[in-house]
């Protein structure tokens, strides 16, 4: 008969029509401004900078605990080259206390970005990640997408909220390597503690064949060998 | 052309050759040409039967359809297209000079904006093409997850352009909404897994960047249990209908041999007749594993291309069931994979996969740097629409709009 598949094909869409009035699944729009989907997870938009909070003082301030070290490592391998770093003159302690560079610029020009998390895969330091922001509507074309260390720097909390799993995984990274470097220095210190009173030993072992005329005079190498290991044992305990 | 006369050393042989014979960057292969008969690039003219003028219209290129930017210079008489010439390069955005000089992984997210319907199965030729070149294995899991997503992102393809196809006849929202509803759901699951919707950026040469959780594979197998349904009721909208019938059936024929010949590939090209399915051919990843069948076409027309997209879309729902009946535990990168500075040895490589529009080929040759010496892309849909005014000739301006629908192009690869 003619005009079959159309019947067909409207019975089709009158069971959509009024199924979206019963089933969630034909109706899915979101009326946006109004209602809003939380981001999933994963979700990204643009990155921003971890800083921890470091300064008990003031748990605010981002220019202590930013993880950066200025490496340059993402500028370098950004696709569409939007991150401008300069590396500081001077160093700051970091994290495990160990003097680092910091960026003492790091722009990010959100115009050009392309939330391609290539910056995020290669920072070796995890101080670069995702954020999930997507209302930047500025109507400063420039220096409004141009985003700068203060307006990039987000707390490690902040991280946690957006993106729980992964933050975990990043600080049980973090800790872990700082447990490693924990280790590193105790392990120098014992070494260097071992090496002090091994030096005697060795010294004492090689004296021993030795005939008698040359004993006294190893006797006292042995002892010059020993003050000159003792100062490093001595200051490391 | 008439017989070739053998030539001197060093000049060039045939009238349009443009191989070189001998002398400086000569190639180490002879090459051999086929007899060309006059006039073997251009469609049969079509005479104009009245005495009128014909009246040329330039159909965009801001919006020939719903496809971007796309200009048709249109030749007609009275309704009759006499003559097109397809005009592309508006959205011409450099993407292998630039990847000429940007490591091989920054060409990663570009390839994601190249067909920006299906990145996943851009991100894969491109993979493909580097591990070749790098010699890397791919663990099985990240083979699993690279099928699970091509097809997904294949499924709502092919749903999205019969939408777009059907919006183009008239029927303006429904079937395209109905479609869109369905790609959201799939959309839903990159987004979960990958972190963007569309500019994925997934894969990485030996593997893919993030696993999938339980939960989201749990979260897939319910999307798949869902898409049967969706097909039926899209089936039942669509494939009986008169009008749809009367407005694509023997329309925009495409002879199984010009379309060999011209080197359409896809939907297209097995909608003339050719059994031709590079999953099938090169069974690359683990394609080979899977039962599925290749739908084939008998005119080559709109309804034909039409009716494959549907059934490709049942055939990869049954491809997404066994994968994900059979997806394996395990890493899903190679340990000897590095993310940044590698460099592969001096060579070419040549990775191609069937995409949802086509054979989707990432041609490199590296020097031994950092970056490719040549990057080169075979876009699907820049040759499939190369057939274009063949389709064409004879047709109403109605019904170009249509066939250049069923062709299914994104103008971001056409142009790239």
């Amino acid at each position: 008969m003619l005009g079959e598949g159309i019947l067909k094909g409207m019975a089709e869409t009158a069971k959509n029509f009024v199924g979206s009035y019963f089933s969630a699944e034909r109706m899915t729009t979101v009326q946006y401004p109004e209602e809003r989907i939380t981001p999933y997870e994963a979700a990204r938009v643009f990155p921003f900078l971890v800083y921890d909070s470091r300064n008990t003082a003031d748990p605010s301030d981002w220019e202590a605990g930013m993880r950066c070290v200025a490496c340059q490592i993402c500028e370098k391998e950004c696709p569409p080259k939007c991150i401008y770093i300069d590396k500081s003159k001077d160093k700051k302690p970091d994290a495990i206390g160990k003097p680092q560079f910091y960026p003492s610029r790091f722009d990010i020009d959100i115009s050009v970005c392309m939330s391609c998390q290539i910056c995020v895969e290669v920072c070796p330091f995890e101080a670069i990640k995702m954020d999930t922001v997507y209302e930047l509507s500025t109507d400063d074309r420039f220096g409004g997408l141009l985003l700068d260390r203060e307006q990039l720097a987000k707390s490690n909390e902040y991280y946690h909220r957006i993106h729980p799993t992964e933050a975990a995984e990043v600080d049980d990274r973090l800790s872990e390597g700082r447990a490693k470097t924990d280790a590193k220095i105790t392990a120098g210190a014992i070494a260097a503690a071992i090496r002090g009173a091994e030096v005697p030993a060795t010294a004492k072992a090689a004296t021993k064949p030795v005939a008698d005329g040359a004993v006294e005079d190893d006797a006292a190498r042995a002892a010059a060998a020993k003050k000159a290991a003792e100062p490093p044992t001595g200051a490391e305990n | 052309m008439t017989g070739l006369v053998p030539q001197k050393e060093g000049e060039l042989r045939g009238e349009d050759s443009q191989v070189r014979k001998s002398g400086p960057g000569a190639p180490s292969y002879s090459a051999v040409f086929a007899e060309r008969p006059e006039g073997w690039n251009r469609p049969a003219l079509i005479q104009p039967s009245g005495d009128g003028e014909l009246l040329e219209v330039a159909m965009g290129p801001h919006h020939p359809s719903t496809h971007g930017v796309f200009r048709m210079d249109v030749a007609l008489d009275g309704e009759r297209v006499i003559r097109l010439k397809p005009v592309f390069g508006y959205l011409h955005r450099n993407h292998e000079k630039i990847a000429e000089g940007i490591s091989y992984l920054g060409s990663m997210p570009y390839t994601d904006r190249l067909d920006y319907i299906c990145p996943i199965t851009n991100n894969w030729a491109y993979a493909l093409a580097v591990e070749k070149l790098t010699g890397q294995d791919v663990p099985e899991r990240a083979e699993y997850l690279r099928v699970i997503l091509g097809e997904l992102t294949r499924f709502q393809n092919h749903a999205s352009s019969i939408g777009f196809l059907i919006q183009e006849m008239g029927a303006s929202g429904t079937p395209l909404m109905y479609a869109f509803r369905e790609r959201e759901k799939i959309l839903d699951l990159f987004e979960k897994l990958t972190g963007a919707r569309m500019m994925v950026n997934y894969m990485r040469f030996g593997g893919c960047r993030v696993d999938a959780s339980p939960a989201w594979l749990d979260a897939t197998r319910k999307v798949v249990a869902g898409l049967p349904q969706f097909v039926d009721e899209f089936d039942q909208l669509l494939s009986s209908n008169e009008i749809l019938m009367a407005r694509t059936q023997g329309v925009g024929v495409l002879k199984a041999d010009l379309a060999v010949n011209a080197g359409i590939t896809g939907p297209m090209l097995r909608a003339s007749g050719v059994n031709y399915d590079i999953r099938k051919v090169d069974g690359y990843g683990i394609y080979n594993r899977f039962n599925f069948r290749v739908p084939l076409g008998d005119h080559g027309d709109v309804y034909d291309r039409f009716m494959i997209r549907m059934l490709e879309m049942r055939e990869s729902i049954t491809i997404l069931e066994q994968a994900l009946k059979e997806i394996p535990k395990g890493p899903i990168m190679d340990p000897k994979a590095k993310i940044r500075g590698f460099r592969p040895k001096p060579g070419e490589a040549y990775g191609r996969i069937e995409a949802p529009k086509g054979e989707l080929g990432f041609y490199l040759i590296s020097d031994g740097g950092a970056n490719p010496y040549r990057y080169r892309i075979r876009p699907p849909s820049l040759i499939n629409l190369t057939v274009l005014e063949d389709m064409c000739l004879g047709h109403d301006v109605a019904d170009v709009v249509l066939i250049f629908g069923s062709v299914d192009i994104v103008l971001g690869e056409v142009d790239r």
